[in-house]
C-alpha cells in the first residue's frame, strides 16, 4: 500500500484524482457497472490483502467464484488504467450483510501461469468453486487443500468452458472407450 | 452486533471449518489405502472404517455420493462427491441466444425451476438496461411464490419420507402436485416451464386463474395444521431432528451458506426482505428464522415459509395490476401472433427474434434472486452478440452442499439421511 494511491485510500473516494488515473478503493482499481455493481479489479498479489480489508469492513460472505475466459473476446469493455488484460478472469462475489451491497472482484490470470491465490484460509465457503474453477478452466488455485476435479471424472482430458474446447469436438469419454472393453 | 465482533467470531468459525477434521480430503486410492480393515481377515478391525455411501441411495436426492470416515458409528470425517449429473449447462448456455437461454437454466433446479428462468431474465435485463412492466413484475413473483410453496412442499414429503414418515410424502405430493397442476395451466408445463424470460413472462395469466387459485390456497392452511400434527406431535420425529445436525451462523457465514440452512441458526437474512427485486417492497411477509441450526429448525422453517408464501400469494391476488405482461420493446419482444397474419414485416421481425434472438450490450453482472434454498445468482458477460459470451449459475445447492461434512461430523451414521434431506439438494443444480 505504499504507492502513489496509498493516500485516498482511506478516503474511499478518488474524486480528486487525476482524470488519467483510474479511481481506487483498497488500492486497487475500481469501477462502478450501468447497473450500479462495484466491481474492483485486484492483481493476484493484491487479492488476499484486498479480501481480508474486505472482510474486516464487513463483506463476511463470499457468494460465488467463476472463471471466465476472454480467448475470443479480448476486447472486452474497457478495464481500467492499469489493469492489463489477461486470457482468463476469476470472478469472486462478497456480500456485505450490514451494507445490504455485494462487490465483485475481477482478477486476471495470464494463460502462460494460470494460476491464482486460494481465498480457502478467508472463505473456506470456496472450496468447491474454485475446484470447480479449476476443473473446468484449468485454472488452479495455490493454497487450496484439494486441487482436484469436481464435476468431471478424475481422468478427464482438458477444460471444458475454456473457449478453444468446442462442444461436440471430441466423443464422449467412457473409461471403458477405445480399449475394447 | 457490530462488524468488528462478528469478524472475531468469524475467526473462530475459521479456525476449524480451514482445518482438516471435518472434510474428508482423499482421493479413491488414498482412501483405499487408509482403510485397514479387510473383510473375512482380522486385520484392521477397530480402526476407523471408510464406507462409501452412494450416489444411488434412495436418500440421496438425485445421485449424491459421500465418503464417510466412521469411527463405529460415529462419522469423524466425510466428503460429498458430486458431478454425476453434470451436463455443461454452462457450455451450452454459451450457445444459446438470450431467447433460448431460459430454456436450458430452467433444468437445473428441476423442483424451482422458475427461480433459474427469473435469476437469468434480470441478469439479462440489467445489461439491457430495461425494466419489465408492472403487471410482468406481479405475475413473476405470484408464480416464484407458488414455486416456492411447491418446492417446499416437495421438501417436506421427502423430508418424512427419509425419515421413515411414509404417510407425510403422500400427503407433501398431494399438495404440490395441486400447484403443479395451477403452474399447468399458465405455463403448459408443470416443470421446466421457460416461463420467465427476458423482457417478461410467455403469456398472460389464463381466464379464470384467481378462482382457481383461491381454491387451491383455500384448504392449505387447515392442512398446514395438519402438518403439523402428524410430524411436530410427534415424539419420533422430535428425536430424530432436534439436536442433528448442528451449524452456527459464523460457519454459515464462512461456509457461504444461505437460505433456510443461514436462517435456522437465527440469521434473519433473505434477499426478498434484505435486498427487495421484483415488487417485494410491496407485500407484507415475515422472515422465518430458528434458534438452533438444527435438522428440526430447517424443517420448520420451510413449513412456516410455506405459510408465508400462501401470504404473500394473497395479498398478489388482491393487487394483480393490469397492463402489458411484456415489455413493449420490438427489440426484446416478438409481436403478437395476430399482427403475424397482416403485417410481413411482423412475420420477419418474429423470425430474426427466434432465429438471431436479440443483441445485448457489452458488459458483465450479476444479480441473485432469493431461490428456495438460498441465494441463486446468475453471472452473466456478455460481447454485444445474441447469445452471452459466459453465463454462470450460482446454484444454492452447491455451496450449501459442503455444509455437510460439518453437520455431520460427530453424528451418528443414522443420522446422514436426516442431515443430507434438510439441506434439501437438488443435483441438478449441484452438478448443472
Amino acid at each position: 500500500m505504499a504507492d502513489t494511491d496509498a493516500s485516498t485510500d482511506d478516503a474511499a473516494t478518488a474524486e480528486e484524482a487525476p482524470p488519467e488515473q483510474a479511481e481506487t478503493s483498497h488500492g486497487v482499481p475500481v469501477e462502478t457497472t450501468p447497473a450500479g455493481q462495484v466491481v474492483l479489479h485486484p492483481g493476484r498479489d493484491d487479492l488476499h490483502r484486498v479480501a481480508h480489508e474486505l472482510r474486516d469492513e464487513g463483506y463476511w460472505q463470499c457468494l460465488d467464484l467463476c472463471g471466465v475466459d476472454y480467448l475470443t473476446h479480448p476486447n472486452r469493455p474497457a478495464l481500467p488504467i492499469g489493469v492489463q488484460p489477461e486470457r482468463f478472469e476469476v470472478v469472486v462475489v462478497l456480500m456485505s450483510h450490514t451494507d445490504r451491497v455485494r462487490i465483485r472482484l475481477r482478477v486476471q490470470v495470464p494463460e502462460e501461469d494460470a494460476t491464482c491465490p486460494s481465498l480457502f484460509a478467508i472463505h473456506p465457503g470456496v472450496e468447491a468453486p474454485e475446484r470447480e474453477v479449476f476443473d473446468l478452466f484449468g485454472i488452479s488455485f495455490d493454497g487450496h487443500p484439494d486441487m482436484t476435479r469436481i464435476l468431471l471424472p478424475e481422468d478427464w482430458n482438458g477444460h471444458p468452458l475454456r473457449k478453444d474446447y468446442a462442444s461436440g469436438r471430441i466423443p464422449v469419454q467412457f473409461k471403458t472407450a477405445g480399449t475394447g472393453g | 452486533m457490530t462488524a468488528i465482533s462478528h469478524a472475531r467470531e468469524l475467526d473462530a468459525a475459521l479456525a476449524h471449518l480451514t482445518g482438516d477434521d471435518s472434510v474428508l480430503r482423499m482421493s479413491a486410492a488414498e482412501a483405499e489405502a487408509a482403510d485397514g480393515y479387510r473383510p473375512g481377515t482380522e486385520e484392521g478391525v477397530g480402526d476407523r472404517m471408510i464406507v462409501n455411501m452412494g450416489p444411488q441411495h434412495p436418500s440421496t436426492h438425485g445421485v449424491l455420493r459421500l465418503v464417510l470416515e466412521l469411527d463405529g458409528e460415529v462419522i469423524t470425517r466425510s466428503k460429498p462427491v458430486i458431478g454425476y449429473l453434470h451436463t455443461g449447462m454452462e457450455k451450452t448456455g454459451e450457445e444459446l441466444t438470450y431467447v433460448q437461454g431460459a430454456t436450458n437454466v430452467t433444468r437445473m433446479d428441476y423442483a424451482s425451476p422458475l427461480f433459474s428462468e427469473l435469476a437469468f431474465s434480470l441478469a439479462t435485463e440489467s445489461l439491457l438496461g430495461i425494466e419489465v412492466p408492472e403487471r410482468a413484475q406481479w405475475i413473476r413473483m405470484l408464480m416464484c411464490e407458488l414455486n416456492r410453496l411447491s418446492s417446499h412442499m416437495l421438501f417436506v414429503a421427502t423430508n418424512g419420507m427419509d425419515l421413515g414418515a411414509v404417510g407425510m410424502m403422500i400427503y407433501g405430493w398431494r399438495e404440490r402436485e395441486e400447484v403443479l397442476r395451477f403452474l399447468e395451466m399458465v405455463t403448459g408445463l408443470r416443470m421446466n416451464h421457460n416461463y420467465i424470460r427476458p423482457g417478461g413472462v410467455a403469456a398472460d395469466l389464463p381466464p379464470g386463474w384467481a378462482d382457481e387459485l383461491r381454491r387451491i390456497l383455500e384448504p392449505l392452511p387447515d392442512r398446514l395444521d395438519e402438518f403439523d400434527i402428524l410430524m411436530d406431535g410427534q415424539p419420533i420425529w422430535r428425536e430424530r431432528l432436534q439436536g442433528v445436525g448442528v451449524i452456527t451462523a459464523e460457519e454459515c457465514l464462512a461456509l457461504g451458506t444461505t437460505g433456510p440452512i443461514l436462517r435456522s441458526t437465527g440469521y434473519a437474512w433473505d434477499l426478498r426482505r434484505d435486498m427487495p427485486y421484483l415488487r417485494y417492497d410491496d407485500v407484507d411477509f415475515d422472515v422465518c428464522v430458528g434458534t438452533y441450526g438444527d435438522c428440526f429448525d430447517r424443517y420448520a422453517i420451510r413449513l412456516a415459509e410455506i405459510a408465508e408464501s400462501i401470504r404473500i400469494i394473497r395479498q398478489i391476488l388482491d393487487k394483480m395490476p393490469a397492463g402489458n405482461y411484456r415489455i413493449q420493446d420490438k427489440k426484446v419482444t416478438p409481436p403478437p401472433r395476430a399482427r403475424i397474419d397482416e403485417s410481413m414485416e411482423a412475420l420477419i421481425h418474429h423470425f430474426k427474434i427466434f432465429t438471431e434472438g436479440f443483441k445485448v450490450p457489452e458488459g458483465e453482472t450479476y444479480v441473485a434472486v432469493e431461490s428456495p434454498r438460498g441465494e441463486l445468482g446468475c453471472y452473466i458477460v456478455s460481447d454485444g452478440s445474441g447469445k452471452p459470451y459466459r453465463m454462470h449459475v450460482r446454484g444454492p445447492s452447491f455451496v450449501n452442499l459442503q455444509t455437510l461434512p460439518h453437520l455431520m461430523k460427530g453424528s451418528l451414521l443414522a443420522d446422514t439421511v436426516a442431515i443430507i434431506s434438510s439441506v434439501d439438494p437438488i443435483m441438478g443444480e449441484v452438478d448443472r
